[in-house]
């Protein structure tokens, strides 16, 4: 029987090539004859790339702009530097103070910012970036100003005296390998996934369950701490740091070689930095113009290579690597795990108010949702239909009324506080997470919080892979998502919903671009969840659809509801013919 | 009596600054409101405006036409910075394109210390009068000419965006750059001509502010952090708040230097942003706004 497991091959396979390699690189300096010249470009490789993986994590994974990674190398450089050489403490002592206080650091610029999104955190770890070097500079009786610490001395393991730069070497290599380790697995743990959600579609991450900026603080200040880990190394390495080491410019460094190498894995990272360190050692002849070309690189790889060296190299192999056949018939059937019938409404909206300056989107609506019904929600263009889903799941701040879900008063709560209660969503525009697989997609949506399933990450795919048979594209697994036709795209949505077991499923006009024979398909898989007593809430233009499917409609115009009852009665309805067709009340008449 | 003297001479050094800040902001927020991206090499504008026509003023040319060359080059960069910066990265999300702006920061400072050096170049005033005394508070001439130049390129630009159709039509593609295409916008021209607007106008604060600053290589990027760090004050992407912001933040930055510390000047900007983005994230002017689902 085939697995569900991960992958082609089992870890301790996948390890080998990378194990030995690594091996032989570290032994080298034992076995050749190298200058101390060529050692310190290794050790400054070594110890980079540390602080470059923390840009892979940061960026790579995260898709967040981290301009001031220079600083928080120099928090743990200068930690190493002062602690061993000013207060004369202990080496290992002094890099956990180093890591520490750029963690700190990391955390407290990351959570005052990243609420903001978008350009935010670039520019304010450039300002950060700016204040450190200021810092170092100026405040002379502590930093000793731009002249400095020399005489940083080498750490000792057990009494031994790692004085051999080739001992220290093997030394800042072992932290290095554990550092890719650490981060090449990543992106396959829950907070990985997440990661990468964020960075694909945030909002859509957010609805479906991901607190993103949970995610993106800890991605950030994760990034702080393997700074100053590289940095802590660098230091006691060189023995001399100076303000000049850990300015703006080292920042940009940093930035070019996880770009240069492929911000998406650790490979990548290291591969940019030792290149990016050997380079300047081979172009001595662009020494004045070096930084210039620097700069031009940075365009030329945005456009050129956006994936980096890696990526290029990535979609060499995956070109012949065979695709792994799903085994469909041994994915366990899809557990909805809807329960009771409580007969008290699953949603209550009391005089709910969404207005965007003077625009009364949504105006005063009251309603009231049955459990274990489909209910509909229809309008002309512009009534506000959206903008009323957007509130429930807490896209939209309310102006003013309230949200009661499950009796529980929702109305200031965040999407993925929502998306742990078990509200589940699509959205008109698909909005996936589009170089993800299709499986890797819905595992984003099993790992909502509250999900009761095991955490496991096995037990994460088989519940994605359940889902995904459930809407019919098991088959699909392991696609890249963006690749799926679009009507298949919708589906990966809704099985990303489902794979949350949310108790309350909204739908916004899921019928939207679809052709007839999908449409169908689509109206069989809404009927089988009323079938399993899933409460759904769907917008929808396509009223043959709306008739077979709903218990009841709810008709919008202008931000109020102008309509409420069951198909029969809302459609031959008067003002709901009115509404649509653009004449006068008669009602009102 | 002294001591309002003082204040009121430093008030009047701190507008003048904020107006450069406020000039560069509005940059920025140009080129936001026609792309959606920010463009970090805003502060370079600057500093190519300086070498311009530091440039143009050594071959002896009179200092009007100085001026006028020194914008026709800013107008002939903006329109390689969009082709080679933007252009080609315009169908990807903003994070390519305004990691490629940074490149291009790298690259322009760093063409020019390759063909200028390192030395800072002192640039002549418009006037050679040094300033006039108002009741005890001495105004430099180069500051009121600022603050006046600033004030017209302000209004300039209110009524361009404001009240002409040509105004609409910039700030079409940033809100949706198909349906602007579908009303029959050229969305690429309109961009393009936001891209040289933007250097001209960093230009010309470059031009203004060289004679007081002396024109230096990194004289941009600070001006650019100072500008960016105004236009989140007064509420990202509003021209008002990029305005005030700027405004405010020059007289921060002044009176910090002369109350409590010079070294640390710089820092007094980056401080103020800090406690804004705690406080009052949106900014004086913002309104928070959520993206649309």
């Amino acid at each position: 029987m085939k697995s569900l497991s991960f992958r082609d091959k089992p870890l301790l396979k996948r390890l080998i090539a990378p194990v030995v390699l690594g091996v032989v690189i570290a032994f080298v300096p034992f076995v050749f004859q190298l200058s101390p010249y060529v050692l310190n470009i290794f050790m400054q490789a070594a110890t980079y790339s540390v602080a470059v993986l923390g840009m892979t994590v940061v960026l790579g994974y995260t898709g967040q702009l981290n301009l001031g990674q220079a600083a928080f190398f120099g928090i743990g450089a200068y930690a190493v530097g002062l602690g061993t050489v000013a207060i004369g403490l202990n080496f290992w002592i002094s890099l956990l103070l180093g890591i520490g206080v750029a963690t700190v650091a990391g955390f407290i610029l990351g959570l005052t910012t990243l609420r903001l999104g978008g350009h935010y955190l670039a520019m304010i770890t450039i300002c950060f970036q700016q204040i450190f070097d200021l810092v170092l500079v100026n405040w002379m009786s502590v930093t000793r100003g731009p002249d400095g610490i020399p005489g940083i001395a080498r750490p000792s393991i057990f009494g031994y005296v790692l004085a051999d730069d080739r001992a220290y070497l093997l030394l800042c290599m072992a932290v290095l390998y554990a550092t890719i380790y650490f981060v090449w697995r990543l992106p396959q743990t829950r907070t990985g996934r997440a990661m990468r959600a964020v960075r694909e579609n945030e909002l859509a991450a957010e609805v479906t369950g991901v607190d993103t900026l949970r995610v993106k603080v800890t991605a950030f200040t994760l990034s702080a701490t393997l700074a100053g880990i590289g940095g802590a190394f660098y230091a006691a390495g060189f023995a001399y740091i100076s303000p000049d080491n850990f300015n703006f410019a080292h920042s940009i460094e940093f930035l070019t070689m996880v770009l240069l190498g492929g911000a998406q894995s650790p490979f990548g990272g290291a591969i940019g930095t030792s290149l990016l360190i050997l380079l300047p050692e081979w172009l001595r002849f662009l020494k004045e113009v070096y930084l210039a070309a620097y700069g031009l690189a940075v365009i030329l790889i945005m456009v050129f290579l956006p994936t980096g060296i890696w990526g290029l190299v990535r979609s060499r192999m995956d070109k012949y690597k065979k695709p792994v056949p799903i085994d469909v018939d041994s994915i366990p059937a899809f557990d909805l795990k809807i329960t009771g019938n409580d007969p008290s409404p699953i949603l209550k909206l009391d005089d709910l108010k969404k207005h965007f300056g003077g625009v009364k989107a949504v105006d005063g609506i009251t309603l009231e949702i049955t459990r274990g019904t489909v209910h509909a929600l229809i309008g002309p263009n512009g009534s506000g239909k959206t903008t009323l889903l957007n509130v429930l799941n807490g896209i939209y701040k309310t102006t003013s009324g309230s949200v009661v879900f499950e009796g529980i008063d929702i109305t200031e709560k965040k999407p993925h506080e929502r998306a742990a209660l078990g509200i589940g969503r699509t959205f008109q525009n698909i909005r996936l997470f589009p170089t993800m697989s299709v499986v890797e997609n819905v595992m984003v949506g099993a790992q909502r919080g509250n999900n009761s399933i095991e955490a496991g990450s096995e037990a994460l795919r088989e519940c994605a892979l359940s889902a995904l048979k459930f809407v019919g594209i098991s088959d699909k697994a392991e696609l890249i998502v963006q690749n799926l036709p679009y009507g298949h795209q919708r589906l990966v949505e809704i099985a990303r919903a489902l794979a949350g077991h949310p108790k309350f499923l909204l739908l916004d006009e899921p019928a939207a671009g679809l052709n007839q024979t999908e449409k169908k398909e689509l109206g069989d898989l809404l009927k089988r969840l009323r079938g399993h007593g899933l409460t759904v809430f769907l917008i929808e233009h396509d009223i043959g659809l709306i008739e077979q499917i709903s218990d009841k409609i709810t008709v919008l115009n202008f931000g109020k509801k102008i309509a409420e009852g069951d198909p029969a009665y809302v459609l031959r309805h008067p003002d709901v013919i009115a509404a649509y067709l653009g004449e006068t009340s008669h009602a009102t008449a | 009596m002294n001591f309002f003297v003082i204040v009121f001479q430093v008030l009047f050094a701190g507008l003048a600054i904020g107006a450069i800040y406020a000039l560069v902001a509005l940059g920025f927020v140009l080129i936001v409101r026609a792309t959606n991206v920010v463009n970090f090499a805003q502060g370079d504008f600057a500093m190519l405006g300086g070498f311009a026509m530091v440039t143009f003023l050594g071959t002896g040319l009179p200092y009007w036409l100085s001026i006028i060359l020194a914008l026709v080059v800013m107008g002939i960069i903006g329109v390689v910075f969009n082709l080679g910066v933007y252009y080609p990265l315009r169908h990807r999300s903003f994070l390519p394109v305004i990691i490629s702006t940074l490149g291009a920061s790298i690259f322009l400072q760093n063409t020019v210390l390759y063909f200028f050096g390192p030395q800072p170049r002192p640039m002549a005033r418009v006037f050679k009068t040094q300033g006039i005394e108002v009741g005890g508070v001495f105004m430099d001439t180069q500051y009121l000419i600022i603050l006046v130049v600033t004030a017209v390129a302000l209004v300039f630009q209110y009524f361009l965006f404001e009240r002409t159709l040509l105004g609409k039509k910039l700030q079409a593609p940033s809100q949706d750059k198909d349906m602007a295409r579908l009303v029959g916008i050229p969305v690429a021209s309109m961009i393009a001509f936001t891209f040289i607007y933007s250097a001209i106008l960093g230009g010309i604060a470059g031009v203004l502010v060289s004679p007081v600053l002396f024109v230096t290589i990194g004289m941009g990027s600070m001006i650019a952090l100072k500008a960016f760090a105004a236009a989140i004050i007064g509420g990202f992407g509003d021209v008002t708040g990029a305005i005030v912001g700027g405004l405010l933040l020059g007289v921060v930055e002044i009176f910090g230097a002369n109350y409590i510390s010079v070294p640390y000047k710089d820092a007094f900007a980056f401080l103020l942003l800090f406690i804004f983005l705690l406080f009052r994230p949106q900014g004086i002017f913002g309104e928070k706004i959520s993206e649309k689902a």
